[in-house]
């Protein structure tokens, strides 16, 4: 119970860092809505169809932006915040003080996720507010349980990056070029329309497109559940193999 | 006295490379104990095996009774650590870093007492990016002491302080000390472990070396003195007694001797009676840092092929 409580306190010194940071607060917090501004205003005149559905380009990007956003709270905040920890000799502290590991993992990443709801809220806000997008009602439990299962897989794979990450001067460059590329061919920064075959394959085979996919679906689905169970899976799959290799190649210490 | 720290036969390799091979020691609860030797020598991965960082490979180790490789919360709750990199997060103020770290221990000492210790009170408010590395490192010792440790692993604690933040550091492990506190200390520096250590353990290549009081260090007490002076050219030679063990040199004078109770009497007496006035005279004895260098010099020579 004290240990709980001391993971809850641990949120809350997390929080104060990380606001206070300028580098983590823009890149995780003031990127994904510039980039929801941007692509809806420049590239939202058109329109397009998902799940049978027609739709206007600008309102693709409030699911589309939401999984970015996930992707960057979770995924890169927490590889570039932990590398940095763990060079600067943070985490090693940690773990000679009597606060067990979990508890501070445990706060690492629900503050992420805590970081990514209010973002995902935000997208939504926005699309409601300028282009009328509200959110599904009835594939609202899927839309909900891919934001889960997305930001649970991205998390851990946030975590098992940083065991290639050699030092924190490295990590930005790994972590943005292991999902820049995948942002622009996976169906969130720019709406895949016909997509050379080859390009569509090459997208499937990593998360970010069943995520993005699995949020814009639903996000759009007239009728149904919504439920996108290949996407999750294939989500899942991503997340399970990077709580592995968390949980076995972690380090606490810097690495010289 | 009961027993704070007892390490036997300690060995650890990392590969090929023996970093400690086969260490015994023993600190009694509320010494002050110095682990001093060269860099490479094995201090900090004794050190970090002591902390729970490492893993040893073999022999036994006691840290207030538990193996610190099981990494038992009762004994982490009883451990202050100060390791030789800052490890705080910069955007905390020094109150949030130290009320943070308080809240992982059971019975944490009061938050102003602890950067009162360190002399950060007026810093109280300041961000850790604005502090001087100096003060980083103050804060490092104030983490160390926010639950009120019974043994304080300091490595290698004021590397880089100027001579003042040097002094008021060691004045803080000094008041610590008088608190009934266990403090386990590496360092490179002679006068922090002559003015801070009750008891000393010099350890090169691997193993220790020498092992006692900073006053009396490999039979420092005992060892020859040089006495030295300077004869004004108007003097006649010294007496015959004196002659064979003295060096003549640019500067002037050394006479080594294993009685210098009885050698300043002869040569003083002598002075006085032919009118001579000496410059410059002194008496000395090696200093620890002569005695560290001559036993690490020795050991460094054996371990070449």
């Amino acid at each position: 119970m004290n240990d709980l409580r001391r993971a809850l306190m641990q949120i809350v010194y997390i929080n104060k860092a990380f606001i206070r940071s300028p580098i983590a607060a823009f890149f995780t917090l003031v990127f994904p809505i510039m980039f929801l501004v941007i692509f809806s205003v420049l590239f939202g005149n058109g329109k397009m169809q998902i799940q049978g559905v027609t739709i206007s380009v600008a309102t693709f990007y409030v699911p589309a932006i939401a999984a970015f956003s996930v992707v960057t709270a979770c995924y890169t905040n927490i590889a570039i915040s932990l590398s940095i920890a763990r060079d600067s000799g943070a985490l090693k502290r940690i773990r000679g003080s009597p606060l067990p590991v979990w508890a501070y993992m445990f706060a690492k990443i629900t503050h992420s996720v805590l970081i990514a709801v209010l973002l995902v809220a935000i997208c939504a806000a926005f699309g409601a507010v300028f282009y009328g997008a509200t959110l599904p009602t009835t594939t609202l439990p899927a839309f909900l349980l891919a934001l889960v299962v997305g930001a649970a897989a991205f998390c851990a794979l946030g975590v098992a990056v940083t065991s290639v990450i050699p030092n924190s001067d490295a990590a930005p460059a790994i972590v943005n070029a292991s999902i820049l590329p995948l942002l622009f061919i996976s169906n969130v920064f720019v709406p895949l329309n016909n997509p050379p075959a080859w390009l569509d394959l090459v997208s499937k085979i990593f998360p970010i497109r069943h995520f993005a996919d699995a949020l814009v679906k639903s996000f759009f689905q007239l009728s149904g559940s919504g439920l996108q169970t290949n996407d999750l899976l294939v989500i899942g799959a991503w997340g399970a193999a990077g709580l592995v290799v968390a949980i076995r190649y972690f380090d606490w210490e810097p690495r010289r | 006295m009961p027993v704070a720290v007892e390490i036997t036969d300690l060995r650890k390799s990392y590969g090929s490379v023996e970093a400690v091979r086969g260490i015994s020691l023993i600190v009694n609860e509320g010494e002050v104990f110095a682990l001093l030797g060269p860099n490479g020598a094995g201090k900090t991965t004794t050190v970090e095996i002591l902390e729970g960082f490492r893993r040893r490979d073999g022999g036994h180790v006691s840290v207030l009774g538990f193996d610190p490789a099981t990494g038992d919360r009762r004994l982490k709750d009883q451990l202050g650590i100060v390791l030789q990199t800052v490890g705080v997060d910069p955007y905390l103020t020094v109150a949030e870093t130290v009320d943070m770290f308080r809240g992982f221990y059971p019975k944490p000492r009061p938050r102003a007492e602890v950067i009162e210790l360190v002399g950060l009170t007026e810093k109280r408010d300041s961000r850790v990016t604005k502090l001087s590395g100096g003060q980083q490192r103050r804060l490092d010792m104030a983490i160390a002491l926010a639950g009120d440790p019974s043994l304080l692993f300091l490595d290698e604690p004021t590397t880089g302080f100027d001579p003042g933040a040097r002094r008021s550091a060691w004045e803080t492990i000094k008041g610590l000390a008088g608190l009934g506190k266990t403090i386990f200390l590496t360092s490179h520096s002679m006068d922090e472990v002559q003015y801070l250590a009750d008891r000393v353990a010099i350890i090169a290549a691997g193993r220790v070396v020498a092992e006692g009081t900073p006053d009396t260090l490999a039979g420092r007490e005992k060892a020859a003195a040089t006495i030295r002076f300077r004869l004004p050219s108007s003097a006649s030679e010294l007496p015959a007694q004196l002659r064979a063990s003295a060096k003549v040199g640019a500067d002037g004078v050394e006479l080594e001797t294993k009685d210098p109770t009885r050698t300043m009497y002869e040569l003083t007496s002598w002075a006085v009676q032919a009118g001579i006035s000496l410059e410059g005279l002194e008496v000395t004895r090696p200093t620890l840092e002569d005695v560290y260098l001559q036993i690490t010099h020795d050991v460094g020579a054996e371990s070449k092929p």
